[in-house]
């Protein structure tokens, strides 16, 4: 009897529920509210004075710990010569580069200063580990909340991290100025 | 002539109820189904998903036609078309109102459950015809609960014939429009809840439909179908669901009689009520064991249905 008077209770928690309003957030006629609590592509973060300087120091750690090889640096040091064979950004899905002494990361002792000139992110390989955030020695990377994103090819998803912030800066200065 | 004519008309009357009923079940089960796990359920296809059906349609439709190597070619394509031929035979003789009734036997009962009985038949060609072991199987069990739950089905039916003398539904309904209280479902509740408990099991349905579920997990007797082969026995079953509320509507419940303004809306709501209940059912309770299907069917209905009946014709002879 028992069994059977569950029965019934179980249809009045089905019942109840029908009566109950969505959990679902019905995007894009609804959005989420915590949107910091996202997580989504990495982004730089730069230092506190100047909002288009970086706080990387090309360490290459990101680079290097990465487990989908999604992230691409370059940078050189004042006064010398730029690696000569890379000169432009590389964004090859899926192929490593071959292996340079150039690329190697940064041991913890040498204290050459670099200057960044790109980082680009391959996000159609991201897989939101955060190993690259977390290997950061100067807390240079963070998670955005970029997540409402739809492109229609790979392409919308092979980000320039250094020209976005570049582009969050000078959106400041206009407010700022505004 | 005339009696050939008005067959003609019911005949498709039915199958279009039918067609149109294919499609607002579906879009109203994936709706319930959602709102009863706080989800909007379709929503993109048309206003509030209206015209998701019509997209379902469409895709089954334009599917290939695939049938596995070493198939039987004819059990494998009659098992569809057989099982989803029956239903409009058994709407016929069952009456939406008090002037809308396809063809007056007075065996109509007897008609309707000769019948579905041939869906199980489409089931044991679906299994064997589709040369896969696993389809067999899946059909051998399927086959096994709607023979089970045959039984109970009958014998609670026979105590509404019983009290009612015969196996008309125009009989039946008759001897129900004396009120509400005249329905049967007050002087039989068991054999209602008997007879709604094997209803869910003969369509596969709500926590009796193992035979499907298979068919998501390992295989079941519908693994080798896709497009139009499922889509027949999708309808088939929701056009049985139809068959088998509307049967339970006639017997228990007073078929087109209500207490007020009777006609055939009141037996369309009450079609529509048993469906929903069987929804509701189906998104409340957990699958059921096979073993524990069957030891519900034998240790449980089966006896009920018996007592039932006896306590009817019991009760029947010493008023008469």
């Amino acid at each position: 009897m028992k069994g059977l008077w569950s029965l019934i209770v179980g249809l009045k928690v089905t019942g109840k529920e029908f009566c109950r309003p969505w959990i679902t957030v019905h995007y894009p006629r609804q959005e989420v509210t915590n949107l910091d609590t996202f997580r989504g592509h990495i982004d730089l973060v730069p230092v506190l004075d100047d909002p288009e300087k970086p706080l990387c120091i090309v360490c290459r750690r990101c680079e290097e710990v990465c487990p989908s090889s999604c992230i691409r640096i370059e940078g050189h040091v004042p006064g010398e010569e730029k690696e000569a064979p890379v000169r432009q950004l590389l964004l090859v899905s899926n192929i490593m580069l071959p292996h340079s002494a150039a690329r190697e990361p940064i041991c913890a002792t040498d204290k050459t200063l670099r200057v960044l000139d790109g980082f680009s992110l391959n996000y159609n390989l991201c897989s939101l580990c955060g190993l690259c955030v977390q290997s950061c020695p100067v807390s240079s990377l963070t998670f955005s909340s970029d997540v409402y994103l739809a492109g229609a090819s790979r392409k919308d998803f092979e980000f320039d991290l250094l020209q976005r912030l570049r582009d969050r800066a000078g959106s400041t200065k206009l407010k700022k100025a505004a | 002539m005339l009696p050939l004519v008005h067959l003609i008309v019911a005949l498709i009357a039915i199958l279009t109820f039918i067609a149109l009923n294919g499609l607002i079940l579906v879009y109203v089960e994936r709706k319930v189904a959602g709102f009863i796990q706080r989800r909007p359920g379709p929503f993109e296809v048309g206003p509030h998903g209206l015209l998701q059906p019509l997209a379902d349609a469409l895709k089954l439709v334009g599917k290939q036609l695939v049938m596995p190597r070493g198939a039987d070619r004819i059990l494998f394509w009659v098992a569809p078309l057989l099982s989803f031929a029956p239903v409009a035979i058994c709407l016929l003789p069952i009456p939406f109102g008090p002037h809308l009734l396809g063809l007056d036997v007075n065996l109509g009962l007897l008609l309707v459950l000769a019948f579905s009985g041939l869906n199980v038949l489409a089931l044991c060609l679906a299994g064997w015809g589709s040369n896969n072991k696993y389809a067999l199987l899946g059909a051998a069990r399927a086959v096994a609960q709607s023979v089970a739950y045959e039984i109970p089905l009958l014998l609670s039916v026979l105590c509404v014939a019983f009290t009612c003398g015969s196996l008309s539904f125009v009989d039946i309904t008759a001897s129900q429009t004396r009120g509400l209280l005249s329905w049967n479902v007050f002087s039989q509740p068991l054999a209602f809840l008997i007879f709604f408990v094997s209803a869910l099991a003969e369509t596969n349905r709500a926590p009796f439909d193992l035979p499907e579920a298979e068919s998501e997990l390992t295989a079941g007797f519908h693994t080798e179908y896709s497009g139009m082969g499922f889509g027949l026995f999708f309808l088939a079953e929701y056009s049985y669901m139809i068959v088998v509320s509307a049967v339970a509507s006639v017997l228990f419940l007073g078929g087109w009689s209500g207490p007020f303004f009777s006609g055939h809306w009141w037996m369309l709501g009450k079609i529509y009520t048993l469906i929903l209940i069987m929804m509701w059912f189906r998104w409340t309770y957990p699958r059921v064991r096979f073993d524990q299907l069957l030891n519900i069917c034998w240790k449980w209905l089966i006896p009920l249905s018996l007592i039932n009946l006896l306590g009817t014709a019991l009760i029947i002879n010493l008023v008469r």
